[in-house]
């Protein structure tokens, strides 16, 4: 009883106090754990989280005006857009300095594509200007004022100047207005001309089609599914081969066989004509629209739908089903009330799996979508690869992202991401 | 012992003396071209005549570009340039010298001149669009269309591509502003040489929309190049747009009941540009094959392979007949003469300031 009496700290056998050296020995395990995981853990960190924070930034990243026209940007500070006229002499005179270094590092251009984004001729502006200001002495050629003008009228003309000193800041919300269909204009914010919008119209119809795909996977894959979960083992890994053989052939063969099946003079309507169902003259238009795409998409993303919902099925004891059967359900009863909730969870896996793949698919609806079967997801890649605005293409990016981060948040509050379980 | 004196040997001759070896050429070369027909014209009148001559050189082939631009921008953020010379469009050389991410060159110190020694810059003449580019062929985007599905009248002009009455049925179009804006204003009754013009207000651009509304319904919109031949082939399209290279194989090739309408077809140019940046060596080589592959005869051979254009007007009279086929490859070429009677010039300087805001207002449309 003495022993215990004690108030002291309890102590480990060399002398420390106990609490202080477990933590150092879970301290051990914890870091030897770090270690285990710190090549995947700086794997994803590097070609994945590092990537996407670089992309990130672009969408709002502006540097280049004002790295390669620092003395105009500086010089356009005083200069009232609203005046009505363009700015003076000291800015032309320091847009000379900025252009002739610009255009012996061969970076005028390159501002130029950038405001060209904003106010269409401003390339061709900066490109003919750098030839030209390259063989100029900008200390004793003056006026440049009347030099540029001389050069091109487009100089004198105000929504030059204005696009100028809105996109100098190093930092700009330009891309993300424009990937909502806004624009800066002089005045704030403006909506853009009705000809111009396409985003937004692009990100609804992404989600709307990407919901319908969704839906279609779980209504064809769920008696899949089941038959799978519930046929002896033999005949369902035969069958499960034929859910993988497809899974397992390219997708662009797969979407270009969708294409002998639905088009015009293809097998689906060739054997309605040969039937008598449809007039050879009315044949029925089922590729390059939104039916092609919804169709291709829910056939390739199909074994992402069945996977996850037979691996849970298949966990479903079937004495339950008996047991509620042999307390007076009907076998709707017993399906509705025990086997189907049992099987949610993998209707959620496979409905998350399906539908984040589906917004950010591009080739299946670029060949199959025809203009109404497009997704935003097209757009970026238009940008990535041909119009190279990587600002926008990441500004989209991270709306997209944002909106499934967004989309996931509220699943997990209505649903619970418990829930979903993948076997 | 006698490989590991010589590894020494190397080793100790590379780390003193880079700068003899400056003048030296790369014994490897990545080339970057379209794959298909094109490619393999590439590989027989440029690359394999040059391996002769070079036996040690090895080419590495790269089927990248058609995202060319893309990649070239990447690899110049990263640092890490492995392509050494690189085959594009026109507009995409244009965009890619804007950017810096390709060599300027100088076409007379760098080229062969003409046999008659006629300088390149005068030889190539107007198609030298940019100081970055090389033009090797003159391509055109026109339109093909099925021989039986058209009756007796086949089309004759761009504007029965407008004319669904007399030639109903579906046409293909390429998913893009260039060339179907200027089609559509040039059959609303502009004249040829107003056309940009017009297109640079914004009425214009409503109008040639509009003229284009007339037919979107029955309009399939294609990417590549390949599909107008195959939705041809399917008798899924009347007519389409498409390059008139991918037309002359469905036709002289595959024997396909296609014919070819010439009119307003739009030229366009593909040639070579090297990325900035270069090591000396590797840059020494590239400028050597440059020389070699572009030379009048060289231009010359490749319309053996493709129905392309030269680019040089030297090579014009050495074109000769199909390598397999046989058939004489003149009167299959966009610049000869009797195909040549009305042409659209596609105007690189306005489509390079006006694209991306054009590319919108036509997706837009698209869209609705």
């Amino acid at each position: 009883m003495t022993d215990t009496t004690q108030t002291g700290p309890v102590l480990a056998a060399d002398g420390t106090p106990l609490k202080k050296s477990l933590a150092r020995a879970l301290r051990m395990q914890k870091l030897r754990a770090l270690m285990l995981i710190a090549p995947l853990l700086l794997f994803v960190l590097i070609t994945f989280l590092l990537p996407i924070a670089d992309m990130l930034f672009r969408s709002v990243e502006n540097n280049i005006v004002s790295d390669t026209l620092p003395n105009t940007v500086v010089a356009l500070e005083d200069w009232d857009p609203n005046s009505g006229e363009a700015p003076g002499e000291e800015v032309f005179a320091a847009l000379a300095v900025d252009l002739k270094a610009a255009a012996e590092a061969k970076t005028h251009t390159k501002v130029g594509t950038r405001l060209n984004y904003e106010n269409p001729g401003i390339s061709s502006l900066f490109r003919k200007a750098g030839r030209k200001v390259k063989k100029w002495d900008t200390e004793a050629d003056g006026p440049f004022k009347e030099k540029f003008l001389e050069m091109d009228d487009a100089w004198g003309d105000i929504g030059v100047w204005q696009t100028i000193q809105t996109y100098s800041p190093k930092l700009t919300n330009g891309y993300f207005l424009n990937s909502v269909d806004l624009k800066k204009g002089n005045d704030g914010i403006e909506v853009r001309p009705e000809n111009e919008r396409i985003y937004i119209r692009l990100f609804i119809r992404t989600f709307i089609m990407s919901l319908i795909i969704t839906g279609a996977c779980i209504v064809l894959g769920y008696p899949v599914a089941w038959i799978l979960a519930n046929l002896p083992s033999r005949t369902a890994n035969l069958l499960m081969i034929l859910v993988l053989l497809p899974f397992w052939t390219s997708l662009l063969v797969r979407t270009s066989a969708w294409k002998v099946m639905l088009q015009q003079q293809g097998v689906i309507n060739e054997t309605l004509v040969w039937l008598g169902l449809v007039a050879d003259d009315a044949r029925l238009v089922m590729i390059n629209n939104q039916f092609g795409t919804i169709v291709a998409m829910t056939h390739i993303l199909l074994p992402f739908m069945i996977l996850p919902m037979y691996s849970v099925m298949q966990t479903i004891n079937p004495s339950y089903l008996r047991a509620a059967k042999s307390l007076g359900a009907t076998n709707w009863t017993a399906f509705w009330r025990v086997y189907f909730p049992n099987s949610v969870p993998g209707i959620g896996a496979g409905s998350i799996l399906v539908f984040i793949l589906a917004i950010g698919y591009y080739i299946t609806p670029e060949l199959v979508g025809g203009t109404k079967g497009v997704f935003i997801s097209n757009r970026i890649a238009f940008h990535i690869s041909t119009s190279l605005n990587w600002g926008l293409a990441a500004a989209l990016g991270t709306i997209l992202l944002a909106v499934v981060l967004l989309l996931y948040w509220t699943y997990d509050k209505i649903v619970g991401i418990d829930n979903v379980k993948l076997g | 012992m006698k490989l590991s004196k010589l590894s020494v040997l190397v080793a100790t001759t590379a780390l003193c003396a880079p700068a003899a070896f400056a003048e030296e050429m790369a014994n490897e070369m990545t080339l970057v071209s379209w794959g298909g027909a094109y490619q393999a014209s590439q590989v027989k009148a440029y690359v394999e005549p040059y391996l002769e001559m070079n036996p040690g050189l090895k080419v590495i082939w790269d089927e990248s570009s058609a995202e060319a631009t893309a990649k070239m921008r990447a690899m110049a953020e990263a640092g890490n340039i492995t392509w050494d010379l690189v085959d594009a469009v026109a507009s995409d050389a244009m965009r890619m010298c804007d950017e810096g991410l390709i060599e300027e060159i100088d076409h007379d110190a760098v080229l062969a001149p003409a046999p008659d020694g006629t300088p390149p810059s005068e030889d190539f003449g107007e198609l030298l669009v940019s100081d970055c580019f090389v033009p090797q062929i003159v391509y055109s985007t026109t339109f093909g269309y099925r021989t039986d599905l058209v009756g007796d009248t086949p089309p004759t002009s761009v504007c029965d591509v407008f004319d669904l009455e007399k030639y109903p049925g579906k046409r293909a179009l390429q998913k893009r502003p260039i060339d179907n804006m200027e089609w559509a204003l040039y059959c609303d009754g502009v004249a040829k040489d107003e056309i940009y013009d017009v297109l640079s207000t914004p009425e214009g651009v409503d109008r040639a929309l509009a003229k284009l509304d007339t037919i979107k319904d029955q309009v399939v919109w294609w990417t590549a190049g390949a599909e107008t031949p195959q939705l041809l082939a399917d008798g899924e399209v009347v007519m389409g747009s498409t390059f008139n290279g991918r037309l002359f194989s469905a036709i002289a090739e595959q024997g396909q009941p296609i014919g070819m309408l010439w009119d307003m077809q739009s030229f366009d140019l593909d040639g070579w540009v090297v990325p900035a940046g270069l090591p000396a060596d590797r840059k020494a080589r590239v400028m050597d094959f440059l020389k070699f592959a572009t030379d009048t005869q060289r231009l010359a051979d490749q319309a053996k392979y493709i129905s392309y254009g030269p680019a040089r007007k030297s090579s014009a009279p050495l074109v000769g007949k199909h390598a397999e086929l046989g058939i004489d490859m003149a009167p299959h070429m966009p610049t000869d003469p009797a195909n040549a009677t009305n042409v659209h010039v596609y105007d690189y300087e306005w489509w390079a300031d006006n694209r991306d805001d054009l590319d919108a207002k036509f997706q837009a449309w698209l869209a609705k």
